[in-house]
């Protein structure tokens, strides 16, 4: 038999039926569902008169447009609460899963599908949000779909999709202190572009990879779009099997030994061809942070702005990007002041990015310049950071911890940073206006987040981690 | 039930030579919180054609009354970042039929396509002749034939062929719905479940 690729046998292995020069029917084992892009899609099957077709498979939270203060009271927009209880009417009529604003597995839908025991190796998982790329640390195929999308799973299980090509990306060798999985994939991506991996789904391979744990794998996967991959994967391994047997309880989806033996299979055959093949050194990476408008304008925190690309049309759009965030090429931002410090998102609101910015903030105080948005990836991050203790070293420190949500990464609820103001945050786009209209956003990670915000300015974080 | 059929459009263009477009900038994600698909055309790139008091910017091409039509010329990498099909509604609300740029993101092509809305891709050298043929000449047509794949600029006396995906070119002509034809599988879907997941 020909040598596989992973992504090429999970691909071929949910294959309904190639239509010949068109795409493949391509069966859905777990679709998720939030509020935001599935009410038009529900309006569409109502329109057409017809049922879900497996309402088992899907399942449905509140995570975009919810508020993340007072949680209990009702949501204050009129509009947002109409499209949370559009998606608690729509789950309901329909016979589908949903953990709404109260409930105890209420959170991100990228955070909760993994530590509910949901997301699996081997799965093909699509949800109308472009970072469900994040679900591919477990080695299962994981992208993000439009509403009309949305509608075909919901009236099918199964989706028209041309196959992409397959990319592997290895990052050879260790990476260095302070250096985190936000840091690998931002180098990855500033190395890459934003565009650089469109058409492709990516495998992320070597040992800096393997040595990831799987809230490391997730924040690497999710970001896989910000290039312009499909998706990211990276092959399950013990790490990822104790992770999902971990979790399997939580709801009791239990792990067979059928799926042990099936997951043991999922791995890039010897002498499979991929279509692209790149490598990076870890010990290059170096902390990360971005200057522009787009997640492939980023240096290291203590780089200098790179000088405008030669051609005439690339230049003009890298100096619309700066002159956005107020800033010219040659200047170094390490030192440079901030306002806000973001921690949360679907790329780093897990409890190992809390545990991460609590070890830094821990025996210091926030900046008083700085305005802090704390907010934790689910109900379930939520409460281990309350066993944990962790919420005392934020307390102590002088941030809050909020209710969990999407908040400040797409800021469509109130938490939103004012124009021209400055925020350092771990999420995953920087896109002009992303954090409220005339924001101006700085990706970073949970580390060099909370240097931010205990010293009011771009640091590394490097010399406030005791090691 | 049918779905949007593109066959013919011949229209001016207006240029928009900016790259990597997101969605957020397409449509801001507070304007996302609507239920239907209507009325998003409105908030077609909100935060550049206002300014902060909501007065237009005159600078930005969709306050300039020399650039009317339905075809949108843009740059490189359009569409990229959030899945949100409100970005293509909000397009196609406005008037867009169709976009020409010399590469779209992945999620943005598949939403434009299942919306009617046709992702014309070509060089970067013919997207550049494009921008300067536009700018000498605000109102100048362009003709985008979808049966032969071709993109003609007449007064250039140029005719570039453009690639789609035939599947997707066959919906587009004859007006044909996805969801319908997956309905249609219902049969083999349910033999695939028991097969391969059973």
């Amino acid at each position: 038999m020909k040598p596989k690729t992973l992504f090429g046998k999970i691909w071929d292995s949910h294959v309904v039926k190639s239509i010949p020069g068109g795409p493949d029917v391509l069966y859905i084992d777990m679709h998720y569902i939030h509020e935001v892009t599935s009410p038009q899609a529900f309006e569409g099957l109502r329109r057409r008169g017809i049922k879900v077709f497996r309402p088992g498979k899907t399942l449905a939270t509140a995570d975009h447009n919810i508020p993340t203060l007072n949680q209990h009271l009702p949501i204050k927009d009129e509009i947002s609460r109409k499209q949370v209880d559009t998606l608690g009417k729509n789950t309901g009529d329909y016979g589908i899963n949903f953990f709404g604003m109260e409930h105890e597995f209420n959170g991100i839908v990228h955070v909760i599908g993994p530590e509910l025991g949901f997301t699996r190796p081997g799965m093909t998982i699509v949800c109308g949000d472009s970072h469900t790329s994040t679900h591919g640390a477990f080695g299962s195929v994981a992208f993000g779909i439009g509403t009309s999308e949305v509608e075909m799973v919901l009236a099918s299980q199964c989706l028209l999709q041309y196959r992409p090509s397959a990319m592997r990306i290895n990052v050879t060798g260790k990476l260095n202190n302070s250096v985190t999985a936000k840091d690998l994939i931002m180098y990855i991506i500033s190395r890459l572009s934003s565009g650089g991996a469109t058409g492709y789904f990516v495998e992320y391979a070597g040992e800096a990879i393997e040595s990831l744990s799987m809230e490391g794998r997730m924040t690497v996967c999710n970001m896989s779009i910000e290039m312009g991959a499909r998706g990211g994967l990276i092959a399950p391994d013990k790490t990822t099997l104790d992770y999902v047997n971990e979790k399997a309880g939580k709801i009791n989806i239990p792990v067979s030994d059928r799926n042990i033996e099936y997951w043991s299979t999922l791995r890039t055959d010897p002498g499979a061809v991929y279509d692209k093949e790149i490598s990076f050194n870890a010990s290059e990476i170096t902390t990360m942070i971005t200057f522009g408008t787009n997640p492939g304008m980023a240096m290291p925190v203590g780089g200098t702005i790179p000088d405008p690309p030669a051609d005439e049309k690339e230049a003009a759009s890298y100096m619309k990007s700066l002159s956005y965030m107020n800033f010219r090429p040659g200047m170094k931002l390490e030192g440079q002041k901030i306002d806000y410090v973001f921690l949360g998102s679907c790329t780093n609101g897990r409890i190992e990015d809390f545990r991460a910015f609590a070890s830094v903030i821990k025996g210091r105080k926030k900046a008083d310049s700085v305005t802090a948005l704390i907010v934790p990836g689910s109900k379930m991050v939520e409460k281990q950071i309350y066993t944990e203790k962790l919420d005392s070293v934020f307390r102590e420190a002088g941030f809050e911890i909020r209710q969990p949500g999407c908040s400040s990464c797409l800021a469509m609820n109130e938490d939103k940073v004012p124009p021209g103001k400055y925020a350092v945050s771990t999420s995953n786009r920087n896109f002009e206006g992303r954090q409220g209209p005339g924001a101006r956003t700085i990706l970073a990670s949970p580390l060099t987040a909370a240097a931010a915000a205990v010293t009011g300015r771009i640091t590394d974080p490097s010399g406030l981690i005791s090691n | 039930m049918p779905g949007v059929q593109f066959t013919i459009l011949e229209s001016p263009c207006v240029p928009l030579p900016v790259e990597n477009i997101d969605t957020d900038q397409i449509i801001p994600a507070r304007y996302l919180t609507a239920t239907s698909r209507e009325g998003f055309g409105e908030k077609l790139f909100r935060d550049w054609r206002y300014k902060p008091d909501g007065e237009p910017d005159k600078q930005f091409v969709l306050n300039n009354p020399e650039y009317k039509g339905s075809v949108l010329v843009t740059g490189r990498n359009f569409g990229c970042g959030s899945s949100r099909e409100h970005a293509v509604w909000a397009l196609y609300d406005y008037g867009f039929r169709a976009v020409i740029s010399s590469f779209f993101a992945d999620i943005f092509k598949n939403n434009a396509l299942n919306n009617g809305l046709l992702p014309v891709v070509i060089s970067a050298d013919k997207l550049e002749h494009l921008f300067m043929l536009v700018n000498r000449e605000p109102s100048m047509k362009v003709r985008i034939d979808l049966e032969h794949q071709l993109l003609e600029i007449p007064k250039a006396g140029m005719a570039l062929k453009f690639d789609i995906n035939p599947y997707k070119k066959e919906c587009l002509l004859r007006g044909l719905d996805d969801i319908d034809y997956l309905l249609s599988l219902k049969g083999e879907i349910e033999k695939f479940e028991k097969n391969a997941l059973g």
